[in-house]
């Protein structure tokens, strides 16, 4: 069971800026979240503020704990445990993620060194073992390449073969798509699903994928959580009116453009306090939108949005 | 180059034409050094009738106290290169660990050292460096120690630079996100990825530390129990053999100081075949 609570994150520097606003999240053991959201909404930072992994001017409040224990403030030696141990994270894109003077095959058994102890031997029969798990052809040859000979599509495979090997519970996995073409999207995929006991935390900008692979999504935008609720009430019957917008905006139904779409200011986009952040470009905003609205309970799902508190 | 480049990103290990020259000369060398007894006609040390020219039985011609300086330059060879390659062992593995914990831990740690650092570059070194060894016991571990002193920077800052940079990179996030302790992470990921700037900088290192133990040597600073290249040149100079034209007996040192520092500065451009190759996208 791992409970983001109240996660905020602002980064120092010049004007500080409110990367992650208030979020909160449970994800229950062997669940599966997707949290989908544009580029800059705060996705990927909330899940580095979980493994304590962002840069120093990064300040993290609330807390995320971990059957109890806050993973903000664990010390040092249990955070190495629980990194990669417990929790694993797949990173963005397989491009820069490996060490391009490793072999594939010892990157891949690293984790089972450090956390279960094998030798360097076993770790890489692991990784070959992990490799045609998740439908790499020639394992064998691939484990003992180093990263330059591996395409994009495989390279993600890899990065998620090595966030499995020390057999974490949870899997943290951002963008796992970004790249990739639609038949490596379901290579990704059909990794992600034999998945069975890990509960699975996924970042993506793919609302298709991120409903085939989950049964909860978080929607993002700017920083906030706007709605949250089952993977099928979102997709087929999304509320918050940014949401909506979102898939009707899909190509498979039918590209629906309303023409409010407008870039949004820096100044509201890191507003802060003030108002309804998706209030410039909502079809239904309102005066009351001035005013921040509250993550509201509608049925059993969540939803920022003024429409629904009225409702109420 | 473009051959080079191509090959140069496979594991086999390819030079440049720069460095084969520069790989044959310290191989030369190399040879020379270790195997000084067999090659070296007499003992330096041995006396005999002064300033013989160049002939059949001394190649090179004898000193002032009858000296034969072809064998004092074989000979000379082992202290010239010993101190060299030593002192920039020193000096790249202390600038190594000093980049790796100030491009690594950042903060704290990293003002200090770069304080360190730039006070260190504002000294004077050669002045220095005579100072300590005029100091210092005799003898070529206080060379070592005294070059060694104010010889890291420069290695120590493009280390750190390049440091910084590949901290950021995801594969070194991916590293701590798995759980792995720092020390496995700059011994087993950061260093791989750093050893073509270490080892031109080596190189490089001791081509200045041969030119620098040459010069305290000039000045009467060397090791009094052994004649480096850098001494043989002291006495020829203080024995007034330049003034009287023994050319024998000054140019040969000068010669093989020039070609041993040539050879290390050929095989710095180690780093440079790797530069254009792209390796960061690998």
């Amino acid at each position: 069971m791992l409970e983001f609570k109240n996660v905020s994150v602002r980064f120092r520097g010049t004007g500080s800026l409110l990367a992650v606003d208030d979020v909160t999240l449970s994800l229950p053991k062997g669940s599966r979240t997707a949290i989908i959201g544009e580029t800059g909404s705060g996705k990927s930072v909330l899940l580095l503020a979980a493994l304590r992994l962002l840069p120093e001017g990064a300040v993290v409040s609330g807390s995320v704990c971990l059957d109890g224990e806050d993973l903000l403030h664990v010390g040092k030696k249990r955070l190495q445990h629980i990194r990669g141990g417990v929790i694993s994270y797949i990173p963005q894109g397989g491009g820069a993620s490996m060490n391009p003077l490793l072999k594939i095959g010892f990157q891949v058994g690293e984790p089972l060194i450090v956390h279960r102890q094998k030798t360097k031997k076993e770790a890489m029969a692991e990784s070959v073992r992990l490799l045609r798990r998740f439908n790499l052809h020639d394992e064998d040859r691939v484990a003992h390449d180093y990263p330059h000979a591996l395409s994009g599509g495989m390279r993600q495979r890899v990065m998620i073969a090595m966030g499995m090997a020390a057999g974490p519970s949870i899997l943290f996995a951002d963008e796992p798509t970004k790249g990739l073409d639609q038949r490596r999207i379901e290579l990704v995929e059909e990794s992600l699903q034999q998945l069975k006991n890990e509960t699975l935390l996924c970042v993506t900008h793919d609302m298709g994928f991120a409903g085939r692979i989950s049964d909860a999504i978080c929607v993002m935008y700017a920083a906030q959580q706007v709605e949250l609720g089952t993977s099928k009430e979102i997709l087929e019957d999304p509320l918050h009116p940014y949401t909506q917008d979102m898939l009707a905006a899909m190509p498979e139904n039918g590209m629906v453009y309303h023409g409010k779409v407008g870039a949004l200011s820096h100044a509201e986009y890191i507003g802060g306090e003030g108002g309804c952040r998706y209030r410039d470009r909502c079809l239904y905003c309102s005066g009351k939108c001035q005013e921040k609205p509250p993550f509201a309970v509608v049925g059993n799902r969540k939803v920022r949005c003024w429409r629904y508190v009225a409702e109420n | 180059m473009t051959t080079d480049k191509k090959k140069g990103q496979k594991k086999t290990f390819s030079m440049n034409g720069a460095m084969k020259c520069g790989a044959g000369i310290v191989g030369f060398f190399l040879l020379v050094a270790l195997f000084a007894k067999q090659i070296a006609p007499y003992d330096p040390a041995q006396m005999g009738v002064p300033y013989i020219k160049p002939c059949a039985e001394h190649l090179l011609g004898t000193n002032d106290v009858g000296q034969d300086i072809f064998s004092e330059l074989i000979y000379g060879t082992r202290v010239s290169l010993l101190i060299g390659v030593f002192t920039a062992m020193v000096v790249t593995v202390f600038a190594t660990m000093l980049s790796l914990i100030s491009g690594y831990y950042k903060g704290i740690p990293d003002k200090l050292i770069t304080a360190l650092t730039n006070i260190t570059m504002g000294l004077p070194s050669l002045a220095l460096t005579v100072l300590l060894v005029a100091y210092l016991n005799p003898g070529k571990t206080s060379i070592i120690i005294s070059i060694s002193l104010t010889a890291w920077t420069g290695t120590s800052r493009i280390l750190r630079s390049r440091i910084i940079q590949l901290a950021e990179m995801p594969f070194i996030k991916i590293e701590k996100a798995i759980g792995m302790n720092d020390f496995v992470i700059m011994t087993k990921h950061l260093l791989p990825n750093l050893k073509d700037i270490i080892l031109s900088r080596a190189a490089l290192a001791v081509s200045s530390a041969m030119m620098t133990e040459a010069g305290l040597s000039f000045l009467g600073l060397g090791d009094l129990g052994s004649k480096s290249w850098g001494s043989i040149l002291h006495y020829a100079f203080y024995q007034n053999g330049v003034v009287r034209g023994y050319y024998w007996w000054y140019l040969p040192p000068i010669l093989c100081t020039s070609l041993a520092v040539t050879g290390f500065m050929l095989l710095g451009y180690y780093g440079v075949q790797k530069m254009p190759g792209g390796k960061k996208d690998a």
